[in-house]
């Protein structure tokens, strides 16, 4: 077991440094991020020493270098618009955004769980279809479309939900007002969570379903409740853990979009400002910090795997 | 020759039944087969757009922001621009950008995934780390950086999301080369001294077909999803030319989203039955190839 985790931490690691050279190749085709500050009171000679200072004259290896040395000790380097060290940025926008994906990804699979065990049991009949048929609305409405509808409908029509932001300007900051605006940005990211889970629940427990060990127990007799949770669903767990950390990368791209909408003042929106104003180490660090989490998921997983599946070894 | 000729006549019998059943099994999909009539509707429509339009969708009237009348049928908007006609145009648009992705996406994805599963060693080992690469990226932030360096253009949007999307097709790809190349006709035919090219395309690849047209059904869903939400950002096709996600991008004004429906409500119902009536299609297809599937 160990073997096989340090094996596949190793195999990580290069993924790892291409998705950062990936990142900082694109980047470097952006041009210069001064360009954005050239204006009448900047002359040409402050640029060249900002150019010099920030290391921008170099060619693109000689940065990249450089960057990947002080990430290896511990710097992300500094924000060219705001001053401020990248990781202090990062660490401030972390929480909303952990937040925000960990109670919808929550949410999404506590919806998909059971009733995809449902439709799986009730297969092939109506109800089934129909539950397969709604889930595909699930994956199919654009996030974004959905949010709007939800503004239009519970904000500006009935008022009952805040549209922006993550507490009540002025307010005490409480427990209540955070789940309050939680609420609408979360049901979003849940549907599309849960309409592409739903499906995948399904298939997993039918294929398990029709397995012999299956049919053992219900010719043992030892009733339905029983054959599907003891036998059925602990097997059909596998896949379903998988996909779980195949989604990070998709749900983290879903959070993009809808802390834009909802001034959700976390990761997405500050990529999205620095996606806009080439700010690169902030790009950089943002990429990195994902790159981090899709792969440490994704170990987490084949972890997991091995141990819910004592069949596999490794 | 006698022998190649019967063999081929063989072949098509072969083809032509499991194309009909492939077709009768499709059939049974009611949904699917209603999606796609619809998709067809709408890819005729979005074909004849220049034909069928009222109005030039760029040109600018004097009826600014009017509600849906007789002579605007779906309104109006802020300058003037006939709704109705800029729709049919950004169907146009998100259709060809969600097909033109797909093509490219699927034809890099299955080179390389024969490339990687076929020849193994290396040349595997350095496209599936590439593969890995792309896949464990929240590919949103990749395209939207490249979207913003690149310049929001519209065959820009496509080679973007062509570059994110390719990496499953390999992956689909090479994986069932892997356990062709272990068959008895595959053997047989490298005994044979056929040249690698020949088994490549003509033995292995048409095995592969079902599930890649499967994926690609995928890939064109979400793709056109893909550049919507690009739009919506501001990075995707830009105006004046009108796409689904850019005229979306206008709902994020209050007054448009709480009094004008008529700006945002059909481009955003277009895009979901779109992509859900292609996620039908490729639901059904599924199950209609799928060889193990209760007849």
């Amino acid at each position: 077991m160990l073997k096989y985790t340090i094996k596949r931490i190793l195999i990580a690691i290069p993924v790892l440094i291409g998705i950062t050279i990936l990142d900082y190749a694109i980047m470097s085709l952006a041009g210069s991020p001064l360009e954005m500050m050239i204006g009448p009171k900047t002359s040409e000679a402050a640029l060249e020493a900002r150019a010099i200072r920030l290391g921008l004259d170099k060619p693109f290896y000689v940065q990249y270098f450089v960057w990947l040395m002080n990430v290896l000790r511990g710097n992300l380097g500094y924000s060219v618009k705001s001053y401020q060290p990248v990781s202090e940025i990062i660490g401030n926008h972390l929480g909303p955004t952990l937040l925000l994906m960990g109670t919808s990804l929550l949410l999404g699979l506590a919806i998909a769980i059971p009733i995809g065990i449902y439709s799986a049991v009730h297969r092939y009949t109506r109800r089934d279809y129909a539950l397969v048929t709604i889930s595909f609305f699930g994956t199919s409405v654009p996030s974004f479309f959905l949010a709007l509808i939800f503004i239009y409908l519970f904000t500006v029509r009935l008022g009952w939900l805040p549209s922006s932001g993550i507490r009540t300007a002025g307010g005490d900051g409480g427990i209540a007002d955070l789940i309050w605006h939680l609420i609408m940005p979360v049901l979003i990211l849940a549907i599309s969570v849960a309409g592409s889970n739903i499906r995948y629940v399904r298939g997993a427990v039918l294929e398990i379903l029709q397995k012999d060990y299956v049919r053992t127990a219900k010719s043992k007799g030892i009733g339905r409740f029983l054959v599907i949770n003891k036998h059925a669903l602990r097997n059909a767990l596998i896949p379903i853990v998988t996909v779980i950390g195949m989604q990070i990368p998709t749900l983290f791209g879903g959070a993009v979009i809808i802390e834009q909408i909802f001034s959700w003042p976390g990761l997405g929106l500050i990529t999205m400002n620095a996606i806009t104003g080439r700010d690169y180490p902030v790009i950089m660090g943002v990429a990195l910090l994902t790159a981090i989490v899709v792969l440490l998921s994704n170990l987490l997983t084949d972890i997991i795997y091995a141990l819910v599946d004592p069949t596999i070894k490794y | 020759m006698k022998f190649l000729t019967r063999r081929n006549i063989d072949n098509m019998e072969y083809k032509s039944s499991s194309f009909k059943m492939i077709a009768r099994r499709f059939g049974r999909h009611k949904l699917a087969v209603v999606s796609l009539y619809f998709l067809c509707f709408m890819t005729v429509l979005a074909i004849l757009a220049p034909v069928i339009a009222p109005y030039d969708p760029n040109k600018v009237s004097t009826s600014f922001s009017s509600p849906p009348s007789l002579q605007h049928w779906l309104g109006t908007d802020q300058i003037g621009r006939d709704m109705f006609s800029r729709l049919l145009y950004a169907t146009r648009i998100s259709l060809f950008v969600g097909f033109a992705t797909t093509v490219i996406s699927t034809v890099v994805g299955v080179v390389l995934g024969l490339i990687a599963g076929y020849f193994g060693g290396i040349i595997d080992i350095i496209i599936m780390r590439i593969t890995d690469t792309i896949m464990s990226f929240p590919y949103i932030l990749l395209v939207l950086v490249a979207a913003a360096i690149f310049g929001p253009g519209l065959w820009n949007i496509i080679l973007i999301l062509g570059f994110v999307d390719w990496p499953g097709a390999a992956r689909l790809v090479r994986g069932s080369v892997l356990s062709l190349r272990e068959t008895n006709f595959v053997k047989g035919s490298k005994v044979a001294g056929m040249p690698n090219r020949y088994i490549l395309f003509s033995e292995i690849l048409p095995n592969t077909v079902g599930p890649v047209l499967v994926y690609a059904t995928s890939v064109f869903a979400l793709t056109i999803l893909d550049e919507a939400a690009l739009g919506f950002l501001g990075m995707g096709v830009q105006p004046p030319t009108a796409s689904l996600g850019n005229i979306l991008n206008g709902a994020e004004s209050i007054t448009i989203l709480t009094s004008k429906f008529w700006l945002w409500v059909p481009a955003g119902v277009i895009i979901m039955l779109l992509v859900l009536s292609i996620n039908f299609v490729g639901d059904a297809l599924r199950d209609a190839i799928d060889p193990s599937a209760k007849e």
